[in-house]
């Protein structure tokens, strides 16, 4: 079984999101994700300073697979993608909710509401 | 509902990854492909190809039979157990399927197609039976399991597993097979690494598979023989190459045997005539990302497509197949388009990698 933990919060498209002291969003891909897509061999993450909206296809992961792209979760300005995880994406694999992607301050009024808790998400993916 | 191949539990007791592949449920990995990819370069892997059909001929009319469906000439197979890898084209010159032959005796030979085309093949092939009131009875063999073992390890450890193998296949030479006990061993493979095809009786499909396990042999997925054979420059029927593909423009000319003009087998003419119009080469990422089928390729001569790509396990790097305008030679700048990215990739002559070494 995936692990899924409780403290995060998750989106239909299988990103998890970790809301930091500061306000900042934490944005990496649920170990169902990093199962489904197989080895990862590739990351491309969003460049500091973009603006980004719910839903924009704001960085790509290329397994051995296929290529898929990762969502941003809400409104909001890109602050820091991890440089670590793209020199070896195999990390994200082993270990996807220690081995996040990118960094993102969300935009003023932006709601959290719409994503999924822990529970929400295990009812997602049971489902597929 | 898919269908199931006799080593469904083994797969399902090993941790295998389960997925459709054309109506059949089977393996895509065990953990990680990359590994499973490693193991067939550098030690032992096995693959269940049971999705795969065999086809018995048997009559007196199956080597001329043979001679008019298939592109590749079975008169060059004179010893028993000889095998030829052949196309067989529509009367338009695509590609209907791609398969190896294997010759018994000269009325009496088998055919392993892909298990997405077997109902088309079978059908295909019972037409043309009727057609000509050739001689020849057609007998599918769902009967049988197929067991792949490769890498450089791989014969040793069949020998270690399989009682009486080696001396049945000690001295058999590459594109040969024989029967042990029952076994049918052919040392063929679509890796780039030696090793035996296996074709066991379902009921004795799981015992071997359990030996072969006890030996040390790795089980690997369609993950990994994917890119093994992507790396090989081994085609994948329905990706680079189908019924709208001339073979000429496939990389599989040397597949096509025109030498006896007095062999009319189907779809000669219209090769003969169009020759070829596409050269089927390697493509090496020189940027970072990841190659995939489909990409549009531009070069000095005009574009191209890419038919099939991945990672490279082996090279480290992305590699492709590409169908490219003719005056394209190895070793040219190209610029693939990934995904609106423009990229650089240099042209090379196939295959990638073969028996674990680097060729590019």
């Amino acid at each position: 079984m995936s692990k899924v933990p409780a403290d995060l919060k998750y989106t239909k498209s299988h990103e998890w999101i970790r809301s930091d002291a500061d306000g900042v969003l934490t944005v990496g891909i649920t170990d169902h994700a990093q199962e489904a897509l197989g080895d990862i061999v590739f990351l491309e993450l969003p460049e500091t300073g973009r603006q980004v909206a719910a839903g924009d296809a704001v960085a790509v992961i290329e397994s051995v697979k296929a290529a898929s792209d990762i969502y941003a979760p809400v409104d909001g300005e890109i602050v820091d993608s991890n440089a670590d995880a793209v020199d070896a994406p195999e990390r994200v694999n082993a270990d996807a909710y220690g081995n996040w992607l990118f960094k993102l301050r969300p935009a003023d009024g932006a709601s959290l509401d719409a994503l999924l808790d822990a529970a929400g998400y295990e009812a997602e993916i049971a489902e597929s | 509902m898919s269908k199931q191949t006799p080593l469904h539990r083994a797969h399902v007791d090993a941790g295998a990854r389960m997925v459709d592949f054309a109506g059949w449920e089977m393996p895509v990995n065990y953990g990680s492909q990359i590994e499973e990819h490693h193991v067939v370069r550098r030690r032992a892997g096995m693959f269940d190809v049971s999705h795969m059909l065999a086809l018995d001929l048997d009559g007196a009319d199956a080597r001329k039979f043979l001679r008019s469906v298939l592109a590749n000439d079975v008169a060059k197979l004179t010893v028993a157990g000889k095998a030829l890898y052949s196309c067989m084209l529509t009367p338009t010159g695509g590609v209907i399927d791609d398969l190896i032959v294997y010759h018994f005796a000269d009325d009496r030979y088998r055919l392993v197609v892909n298990a997405g085309t077997a109902d088309k093949d079978l059908a295909w092939l019972r037409e043309r039976i009727d057609r000509d009131a050739a001689a020849v009875d057609l007998t599918p063999r769902r009967d049988l399991a197929m067991i792949a073992v490769q890498g450089p390890d791989a014969r040793r450890l069949c020998w270690q597993a399989i009682p009486g193998s080696e001396e049945a296949t000690g001295t058999l030479p590459p594109f040969h097979a024989v029967d042990c006990d029952g076994v049918l061993i052919a040392r063929t493979g679509y890796t780039g690494e030696d090793g035996f095809e296996l074709s066991v009786p379902a009921d004795r499909a799981e015992d071997v598979w359990r030996s072969l396990l006890g030996a040390g042999v790795a089980p690997c997925g369609l993950g990994a023989r994917d890119t093994l054979r992507l790396e090989a420059g081994m085609n994948l029927y329905g990706q680079d190459m189908d019924e709208d593909t001339s073979p000429l423009d496939a990389g599989l000319a040397w597949t096509i045997d025109f030498k006896d003009e007095n062999r009319h087998f189907i779809g000669r003419e219209p090769l003969e005539q169009a020759g070829a119009r596409r050269r089927m080469l390697g493509l090496v990422l020189e940027d970072k990302g990841v190659l995939r089928a489909h990409m549009k390729v531009a070069t000095e001569h005009g574009d191209g497509i890419t038919t099939s790509g991945s990672f490279s396990p082996t090279l480290q790097q992305a590699i492709a197949f590409a169908r490219l305008p003719l005056a394209v030679a190895p070793d040219e700048r190209v610029t693939v388009d990934i995904r609106g990215r423009m990229a650089e990739a240099r042209t090379v002559k196939l295959p990638f990698v073969r028996n674990g070494q680097c060729l590019i």
